[in-house]
């Protein structure tokens, strides 16, 4: 049995997901793109073509190539963390361990809050005169309360540290699940060889993970790239501009400065900077996995 | 001791500390939300309050100042309630329709639409701000919490409709092809046939969308106006209100409230949270 509605139904159904994703998706990216070769400021106005006034302006400002080392440190080091912290955690989980559940919970649920929740937590803890720093003056460990978080020097790091607090556990359950793919028999081999634990994990088991770490790596660095609440509930962009990474800068331009054509043309970078990492993953992804029906 | 032992032991002791380190910031907010300003003053950071003090929750939940109103988080809960819930079933409910048809109803370029939709689920959604306030300002949805719905719905569409595909795909092709034997249309094989198989990726996308919704501060912060902030976005400004006594308690208790009800989620179904997580890396 064949039904004449069998050939147009389905197409009718998925119609409006490829319309209406598409068009929000694509659409509006071709649409800001408009937008960033606008002189618009307070409000959008498509009457005023000024080329790519906007972006020789966006690369001209001091707050944007700021905005944009943030980006890097904060990129290197939180993906980095994560990854390392991850990674042995992980490794030291999958030693047959007693409540390894109870652990990965714990590991784990930093992911499932707000990062305007933690970034919260993180402020009071990191508060100078009455957080951390202050316990570790009490302790005796240094002489004056240490202002890591209103020092423009060093309040980045503090993002990355909650950061990478926050999805760590993230990378740890990635990797668990890439070790625990992992033929056992291959390891059991190298003991007898009598190759030692460390050895094995570094010589033979990392090697194997290499296609985990890949999508890691990836996954965290464009989450890293578009990280904009946690800058926002820590550190608000400042001291001054000293933490603005490129996503606050785009809301503080758009929403607030009234340099709407300046923020288009910087979501514009965004968004390169986020497609020449992910679409070369995407495009192997899909070619490497053949059509399985 | 022998050296076996002595590396369990060490073993434990790391993934011990890695944990207390974790849990840390836990402690400390619901620590610091018990304890009275006094106490916060004089006594240290990571000191045990004197006891169950439930007042800042209370401040926090209905009379905490955010700018000139005090009206507590509650508006702003309420909010991320009417805007989260609507969202999440339209967007699963969507994806799982998608999902369907791109796994058991392929068609020449739909596999090729859909790869064009993954970009969804990565894009920095910094692009779509602009157009769709416009967008927005056009339906007379601007500051409101349609608005929203209508912005996490399309925004969490490419996701919802990558789980459902990748879980469909699964679904063995035979198991339709005996459905459509029998008689059975598109919408039967998918209420009869699909849809009863469906119920760990609906708990994944459910448990997912709403996380990630309710967790949601971009779209919040640049989309809604005084009525329709979501609890994030209440949370960020309370905390940030100047005020000439900080009542840091006050901002721990809100902390916990705006943390709350995705935290009792993945306590209670956090391998479905995890598979969601993990679903997101590995795509295919």
């Amino acid at each position: 049995m064949h039904r004449t509605s069998d050939n147009w139904l389905p197409k009718l159904v998925i119609a409006p997901g490829f319309i209406f994703g598409l068009a929000f998706i694509y659409g509006f990216m071709i649409w800001n793109g408009i937008l960033s070769v606008t002189g618009s400021r307070m409000l959008p106005r498509y009457d005023e073509f000024v080329g790519l006034d906007q972006y020789v302006k966006l690369f001209e400002m001091d707050r944007w190539h700021v905005a944009l080392k943030n980006m890097f440190v904060f990129g290197i080091l939180y993906v980095g963390g994560a990854c390392v912290v991850g990674i042995f955690l992980a490794i030291f989980l999958d030693q047959k361990i007693r409540a390894e559940g109870a652990l990965r919970t714990i590991y784990l649920y930093p992911m499932a809050l707000s990062f305007i929740v933690t970034g919260t937590a993180w402020k009071w803890m990191l508060n100078p005169s009455l957080g951390f720093p202050k316990l570790l003056q009490d302790w005796g460990i240094t002489e004056q309360p240490i202002e890591w978080l209103v020092n423009p020097d060093t309040a980045i790091y503090c993002v990355v540290l909650a950061g990478v607090w926050q999805s760590a556990g993230f990378a740890m359950a990635l990797f668990l699940a890439g070790l625990r793919g992992i033929d056992d028999s291959i390891i059991k081999a190298a003991q007898v060889d009598g190759a030692s634990l460390p050895r094995i994990y570094w010589r033979i088991i990392l090697p194997a993970m290499r296609p985990v770490f890949f999508s890691t790596v990836l996954v965290l660095s464009h989450l890293a790239i578009k990280s904009f609440d946690l800058v926002m509930a820590l550190t608000n962009g400042g001291p001054g501009y000293s933490t603005d990474v490129p996503a606050t800068f785009m809301y503080a331009m758009s929403f607030n400065r009234g340099q709407v054509g300046l923020g288009a043309a910087s979501a514009t970078v965004m968004l390169m900077t986020v497609a020449a990492i992910v679409v070369p993953y995407l495009y192997s992804e899909l070619r490497s996995k053949p059509h399985d029906r | 001791m022998t050296a076996k032992a002595l590396s369990r032991i060490a073993v434990y002791a790391v993934l011990l500390l890695a944990a207390l380190f974790f849990l840390a910031p836990l402690y400390v907010m619901l620590a610091t939300s018990f304890k009275d300003a006094e106490q916060i003053r004089s006594g240290s950071l990571l000191s045990l309050p004197t006891s169950l003090n439930w007042s800042s929750w209370a401040t926090a939940w209905s009379s905490a100042c955010t700018g000139v109103d005090c009206n507590g988080l509650k508006p702003f809960f309420m909010n991320s309630l009417m805007m989260t819930l609507p969202a999440v079933l339209l967007s699963t409910a969507w994806g799982a329709v998608n999902g369907y048809v791109l796994s058991h109803w392929r068609f020449r370029g739909s596999e090729l639409m859909f790869g064009f939709m993954l970009f969804g689920v990565f894009m920095p959604f910094q692009v779509v701000l602009l157009p769709m306030s416009q967008v927005l300002g056009m339906l007379g949805l601007s500051s409101s919490v349609t608005g929203l719905v209508i912005v996490h719905v399309l925004a969490g569409m490419a996701g919802t409709t990558l789980f459902f595909r990748n879980y469909y795909v699964s679904i063995p092709k035979e198991l339709v092809n005996a459905a459509r034997m029998d008689g059975a249309g598109f919408w039967q094989i998918f209420w009869r046939v699909i849809f009863p198989l469906s119920t760990p990726i609906l708990m994944v996308t459910l448990i997912w969308q709403f996380t990630n919704i309710w967790n949601d501060f971009l779209f919040g912060v640049a989309f809604s106006g005084a009525d329709s902030k979501p609890v994030t976005v209440g949370l960020n400004n309370m905390v940030n209100t100047s005020s000439s006594v900080k009542a840091y308690e006050v901002d721990m208790a809100a902390a916990m409230i705006a943390g709350l009800p995705t935290m009792i989620i993945y306590i209670l179904a956090g391998q479905y949270f995890v598979r969601g997580l993990t679903a997101g890396a590995v795509k295919g």
